[in-house]
């Protein structure tokens, strides 16, 4: 029994809509797993599965080898789940809050009380205990949700979209103390919709329409991409993204800020056919240049992909 | 099961309430407002009570007085009669519930001593009406009392030498004692009871689930039995502050004897408050939101209770369907218990049968409430 998650074939159907369709991955014990997908894409689906409180059609999982879908309250007393809404009591204090996860599971007072003040401090909210949580800031209010989730000692920690609406400041809190976690080999799975904080994980599930289109560590999921990146700088990206629709051998464009990311099948050949292009109408631009791909170029080549061969 | 769960449950629920200010005032105005209007009848403002009037004498003064009642616009003279027997069947034919009895040398001893007597008789089959009745009465007398001081020092140059100077005698017929009280308010007790408790309980799941807060809860360990143990702790303490109080106004205020034990009376008490405190929680596991929850909360208590219970309605009056279907309505078994205690001062061995009832009651409520309840979304 190697992995701290394992899950087979995972399906839920909502009607007619399939949430969740036959999704198969596998975390390693202190492993940071990543699930990225769009809005809608079956991400808190497999998350309330995984956390036990929503049943599967079909499928198994397995968390550090005791069946979730057969026994989901077996596997409770080691996972800890934050929801994506804030899940905690408004009308208690930070310190309440605190105090009656702490209590759910069982921790020895004394060791809430030194877990609690260490986890305050790291989260830097040791001065905000006696606040009520409704009137934390959001950032505050995720944090707490994480402070409560670590209150024991999870095998698993489930973070469905744990940062979003947090300022930078506060997420890189919340990343160290992810990565102290990781270090005290607890397993984390956890959503996201931001790119760069799917680069920080060990290995990235990318998910569309309820399936996984690939999972693979950051790293290898780049060097995956079909075709190459050159990249535009220009002072209308619009207009430059408009103008390249169509040119021999681009495969994709993607709009990133100030400039245009275009996914060719050969740099070499490709990059000064998109100059004459854009020469032509005389649209302003910066030097076309090679450039290495993010996550989210390969999410949308492998999500665009799919939707052409559908479309096939 | 773990006791330490449901504590910590518990705290957490009471808190909750704590700074609730609209669960504090279920938990403790509305009991309040409920005795007064519950006890005092729903029909405080009254108006145009028929009046009959026997006027023995029929001078200035005595019309005068008449006039007084009239004039208040809290009475319609309906009729003037000869003597008592007219009164009598008057009030049987309902073509008044009370009678202004004036007597034939009013005037005569009034002008001699500056007081005299009147008599009023009240029908007191609808106590409620009655006693305000009475009260309106007492108020057009001392009113032309009042006037009749100031008429007689303006003459004589002196204050009547008492004050009283229209004495008022109200009798009651048929119920000398206003004694339906002491049998009405005993069920008031047991009809706010149910509806505070289920309204508190029915809103503690839906809660949870309007909130947001069930999803991270039924994450964590916790089983359905203490999840529910855990809420209905701190209601069931909010209960009993809530019958005791009801009890105590019972008892000190409506003075209504009290012949029983305290004993017996917590003991009953305390299961009854189970058993309602059951039905509003399961009520909120089968309802997901607070209105709904509280709504057919409000139904289920106060239909059976206002009409089943043999509160109002004396249940050996009713039709044998609607008497056999007052077995199965809980507050029934607390409202004879209550009167029982209350005016007989029975002990727990005259109410084994209304009690084993309630017992069985509670285990069932629970037993289906605590199965009631999913860890799931689904
Ligand atoms: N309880 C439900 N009833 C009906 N449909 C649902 C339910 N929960 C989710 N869905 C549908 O299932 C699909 C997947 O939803 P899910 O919440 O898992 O997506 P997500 O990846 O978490 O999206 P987001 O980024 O917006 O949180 C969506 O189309 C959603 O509308
Ligand atoms: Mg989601």
């Amino acid at each position: 029994m190697a992995e701290a998650i394992a899950i087979g074939n995972l399906t839920r159907r909502f009607g007619p809509l399939v949430a969740v369709n036959g999704v198969s991955f596998t975390v390693a014990p202190g492993e940071i797993f990543g699930l990225v997908g769009p809005d809608g894409a079956g991400k808190t689906t497999i998350m309330r599965m995984l956390a036990g409180v929503l049943s599967p059609h079909a499928g198994t999982i397995l968390l550090d080898g005791i069946d979730v879908v057969a026994a989901p309250e077996r596997a409770k007393p080691h996972l800890s789940y934050m929801p994506q809404r804030f899940g905690l009591y408004e009308d208690l204090t930070v310190a309440e809050n605190i105090r009656f996860y702490a209590e759910l599971f069982g921790v020895p007072r004394k060791e809430r009380i030194a877990r609690g003040a260490e986890l305050l401090e790291a989260a830097a909210l040791g001065p905000f205990r006696r606040r009520l949580a409704g009137n934390l800031s959001g950032g505050m209010k995720q944090k707490l949700g994480l402070i409560c989730a670590l209150i024991h000692t999870p095998r698993v920690l489930l973070l469905d979209e744990p940062t979003t609406g947090v300022d930078p400041v506060s997420r890189r809190e919340f990343w160290a103390i992810l990565y102290d976690l990781r270090e005290q080999g607890v397993t984390i799975l956890l959503s996201t919709a931001y790119m760069d904080e799917a680069e920080r994980c060990t290995r990235l599930a990318l998910l569309h329409a309820g399936e996984i289109r690939s999972c693979d560590t950051p790293q290898r999921l780049k060097q995956a991409m079909p075709g190459a990146l050159l990249a535009v700088p220009a002072a209308d990206p619009r207009a430059v993204r408009a103008a390249l629709g169509g040119v021999p051998g681009v495969l994709g464009l993607l709009l990133m800020g100030d400039r245009v990311h275009v996914r060719v099948d050969d740099a070499a050949r490709a990059a000064p056919l998109l100059a004459a292009r854009l020469a032509g109408p005389n649209i302003a631009h910066g030097e076309i240049a090679r450039v290495e791909p993010g996550i989210e170029d390969v999410f949308v080549a492998l999500v665009g992909d799919a939707t052409k061969a559908e479309a096939a | 099961m773990s006791l330490r769960r449901v504590l910590a449950l518990g705290f957490k629920e009471f808190l909750q309430v704590w700074r609730d200010p609209r669960s504090l005032a279920v938990a403790l105005l509305m009991p309040l407002m409920q005795m007064v209007l519950l006890g005092y009848g729903v029909s405080l403002d009254i108006r145009r009570v028929p009046l009959c009037v026997q006027d023995q004498e029929n001078s200035t003064e005595s019309r005068a007085l008449v006039e007084d009642f009239v004039a208040s616009g809290w009475f319609a003279i309906t009729r003037t009669l000869p003597d008592n027997a007219a009164v009598r069947t008057a009030m049987d034919r309902e073509q008044c519930i009370g009678a202004l009895v004036i007597p034939v040398d009013f005037s005569r001893v009034l002008a001699a001593t500056g007081q005299a007597p009147v008599q009023s008789i009240f029908d007191a089959t609808d106590t409620n009406t009655t006693n305000i009745a009475i009260g309106y009465a007492e108020g057009v007398i001392s009113l032309a009392t009042a006037d009749f001081a100031a008429r007689w020092e303006a003459a004589h140059g002196t204050r009547p030498t008492r004050v009283g100077v229209v004495d008022f005698e109200p009798r009651v017929w048929f119920n000398e004692g206003l004694d339906s009280k002491n049998f009405i308010i005993p069920g008031v007790v047991a009809v706010i009871l149910a509806l505070v408790g289920a309204q508190l309980t029915s809103l503690t799941i839906s809660r949870e689930w309007e909130r947001g807060t069930m999803e991270q809860l039924i994450s964590t360990p916790v089983q359905p039995i203490e999840l529910m143990l855990g809420k209905l702790v701190p209601y069931f303490a909010i209960g009993l502050f809530d019958a005791a109080f009801c009890l105590a106004a019972a008892i000190f205020w409506f003075r209504v004897p009290f012949l029983g034990s305290i004993v017996t009376l917590a003991l009953t008490t305390s299961l009854f408050t189970f058993v309602v405190l059951g039905i509003g929680y399961l009520i909120s596991v089968r309802i997901r939101s607070q209105i709904g929850a509280s709504q057919v909360a409000l139904v289920l208590t106060m239909l059976p209770t206002t009409l089943l219970s043999g509160y109002t309605f004396p249940i050996d009056q009713m039709p044998a369907a609607i008497r056999a279907l007052t077995f199965i309505v809980y507050p029934r078994y607390y409202v004879s218990i209550l009167r029982a205690v209350f005016l007989k001062g029975s002990g727990v061995a005259e109410l084994a049968f209304p009690m084993l009832a309630l017992t069985l009651y509670a285990v069932f409520i629970i037993w289906v409430a605590a199965r009631a309840f999913r860890k799931s979304l689904d």
